[in-house]
């Protein structure tokens, strides 16, 4: 029965007390790692963004569309290479309402040239042309519902009316470890037929223009050019580099950010107020116990070994559930971002830092916590402790 | 005769409340023999505690010297004197103070911790201990499975397991029902009789300073 024994013992004196306090340490280390999850993914936007890329939006906002018309004024621009366009189709898989992922419609021909990140066959590029109702998923997706070349998709849209089948053509895997693997991309020509049939004053536009430039130097002024071409027009546009267009999104929730930041900080300070009054309570009722093992002997060392092995057990089975509940959330996160923000946030899953600062956070309070109550059981005088009963 | 086992010279001692010097013992000169059960009584308030704490090593005299068994235990630093207590003192406290998380045998293994014995021999110890409380069939209980005379013995057994040179009691029956008293007792002096363990006790009662060689009465922080 080594002292460690008694560690174990003791956090289960108060019961309710351990429990409360192990649940309140998992929900803020689930809330930290969350948080430091979420700024990696918005991050991860960024890096996956490609410099020699534009994006073309409407000018007012990224919710009104642009007419399809654009397109040949577009690639008329001199420096412009390619260009490919997309929509955001805001849809719901019917079989799976938990876990959505991003779909989107773009141009058959050229999606794949401007965004070469999303690795794909020839052969399965091929059928994904010639189909209209093929689609091309990204690895984890076809991964996390079982889907094989051949699958029939059938979906409903919060932006588009009545229910949408799609075959699964293509399967692409990402070029980097930042690339999505969750998109879900079938062709726009689909999307614009059917609503020529249900809502035709619908036809005819595009989400954004994905505009490839041959250097990356000229961004601004190729996007000067882009925008100026439509300058009152009845849909102005606004062009900017994909990753001042990611970035936009960043700066715009900056102020969310710095937030963020802060409520990790705090909520560190919150886990350790409470582990640190759980471990002074405990300290003030076995002060006599203290006293008594100083009466036979025991020394300053074992008493703060016992309390700070208490405390930091406490610390690192919070630690523990809460970090093992951040990959759920994450996810739950990402299909509420996705469906709402759109693609340009990849899900990209707890990173194994990201786990280690959480544990080595619980661990630091489980230590902090400790402290006063260990310097009070060492320098407790064995006289003072034993009148505390007798 | 033998050397005597305590020998306090002069000793002083008194506590500080506000700006008030309360002196607790005056001049206490004593010597005990080893081999001794000594009771010492005296009213509320006299200083027993304070006389028991001074010669279990857990409190310091402000003058005087306390030797026991050649050692003056004023001149020894926290760390001598903790691994001292737990060599040569076995203290029995009148709420027999024992962990509530333990059973009883892992509560009377508990200061074997402190020693180099194996695993199994710390187990082999404590349960002999407690054989000789007279508690073999109670060692998996908890000390609130236990009445308060069986955790009275538990805390005897725990006092006497590391074979100390010396056991301090502070009213070792006080919180005890006549007959519990009375087998604590008959422990205490068996321990004394057959074990040879020098015993110093502090009690009010006179039934239980009856069992003892010697009794001391103190009053107002001396011994008359
Ligand atoms: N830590 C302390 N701080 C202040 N005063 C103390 C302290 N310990 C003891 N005293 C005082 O010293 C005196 C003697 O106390 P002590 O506990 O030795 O008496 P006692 O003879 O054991 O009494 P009782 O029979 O009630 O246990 C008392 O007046 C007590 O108030
Ligand atoms: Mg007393």
């Amino acid at each position: 029965m080594p002292l460690i024994n008694l560690v174990f013992k003791n956090i289960f004196r108060h019961k309710l007390r351990t429990v409360l306090t192990v649940i309140g340490i998992a929900i803020a280390i689930l809330a930290f790692g969350t948080i430091r999850t979420v700024i990696a993914m918005w991050y991860s936007g960024v890096e996956a963004s490609s410099p020699n890329r534009l994006i073309t939006r409407n000018a007012i906002s990224l919710i009104f569309p642009l007419p399809i018309a654009y397109r040949n004024a577009i690639t008329a621009v001199p420096g412009v290479s390619e260009v490919s366009y997309a929509q955001w189709f805001g849809g719901i898989y019917i079989d799976e309402k938990h876990s959505q992922f991003p779909q989107i419609a773009v141009d058959a021909a050229t999606w794949f040239n401007v965004t070469p990140e999303n690795r794909i066959s020839e052969a399965e590029k091929a059928v994904f042309l010639r189909e209209r109702n093929a689609a091309v998923v990204g690895v984890q997706i076809a991964r996390r519902f079982g889907w094989k070349i051949g699958d029939s998709v059938r979906m409903r849209s919060m932006i588009f009316p009545g229910d949408w089948d799609f075959v699964v053509r293509g399967i692409y895997t990402g070029a980097q470890k930042s690339t999505d693997e969750t998109l879900f991309f079938f062709q726009w020509q689909y999307l614009d037929e059917q609503l020529r049939k249900l809502e035709p004053w619908r036809a005819g536009n595009v989400g954004w223009y994905v505009v490839k430039i041959a250097d990356p130097d000229r961004a601004a002024s190729i996007s000067g050019a882009i925008d100026h071409r439509f300058k009152n027009s009845l849909a102005e546009t606004r062009t900017e580099t994909e990753q001042a267009f990611v970035q936009g999104f960043i700066s715009m929730s900056d102020t969310i950010l710095i937030a963020l930041r802060i409520i990790s900080i705090v909520i560190i300070g919150v886990i350790l107020a409470v582990l640190s009054n759980t471990m002074a309570m405990t300290a003030r009722e076995r002060l006599s116990e203290y006293a008594v093992f100083k009466t036979l002997g025991f020394e300053a060392r074992h008493l703060v070994l016992l309390i700070a092995g208490e405390s930091v057990l406490i610390a690192l089975i919070g630690g523990a559930v809460g970090i093992l509940m951040i990959g759920p959330t994450v996810d739950g996160f990402g299909a509420v971002m996705t469906s709402t923000v759109g693609a340009m946030f990849p899900i990209v899953g707890v990173s194994a830092v990201t786990r280690t600062v959480s544990l080595l956070m619980a661990l630091g309070v489980g230590l902090a916590a400790a402290i006063f109550p260990a310097w009070r059981a060492a320098t407790l005088r064995i006289v003072q402790g034993l009148r505390r009963v007798g | 005769m033998p050397a005597p086992l305590i020998e306090i010279n002069e000793v002083y001692k008194s506590y500080r409340r506000e700006h008030l010097e309360i002196p607790v013992l005056e001049k206490i000169s004593l010597t005990v023999a080893a081999g001794e059960f000594l009771a010492l009584m005296g009213p509320s308030g006299s200083g027993k505690t304070t006389l028991l704490n001074l010669i279990a090593g857990i409190d310091r005299p402000d003058r005087g010297t306390i030797r026991i068994g050649g050692i003056e235990i004023g001149s020894l630093g926290e760390s001598d004197l903790a691994r001292w207590r737990s060599r040569h003192i076995g203290f029995i406290f009148q709420l027999y103070n024992l962990i509530p998380v333990l059973t009883a045998v892992e509560n009377v293994e508990l200061p074997l911790l402190l020693t180099p014995l194996s695993k199994k021999q710390r187990r082999e110890h404590a349960e002999l201990a407690l054989n000789v409380v007279g508690l073999s069939d109670r060692m998996r209980h908890y000390p609130r499975q236990l009445s308060g005379g069986q955790e009275q013995r538990v805390g005897i057994a725990r006092a006497i397991v590391t074979d100390p040179t010396l056991l301090v009691a502070d009213e070792p029956t006080g919180d005890l029902d006549k007959t519990s008293a009375r087998d604590v007792m008959d422990l205490l002096s068996r321990l004394n009789k057959d074990f040879s363990k020098t015993i110093v006790m502090v009690t009010h009662d006179p039934r239980a300073a009856e069992q003892a060689r010697t009794v001391r009465h103190l009053d107002k922080g001396t011994l008359i």
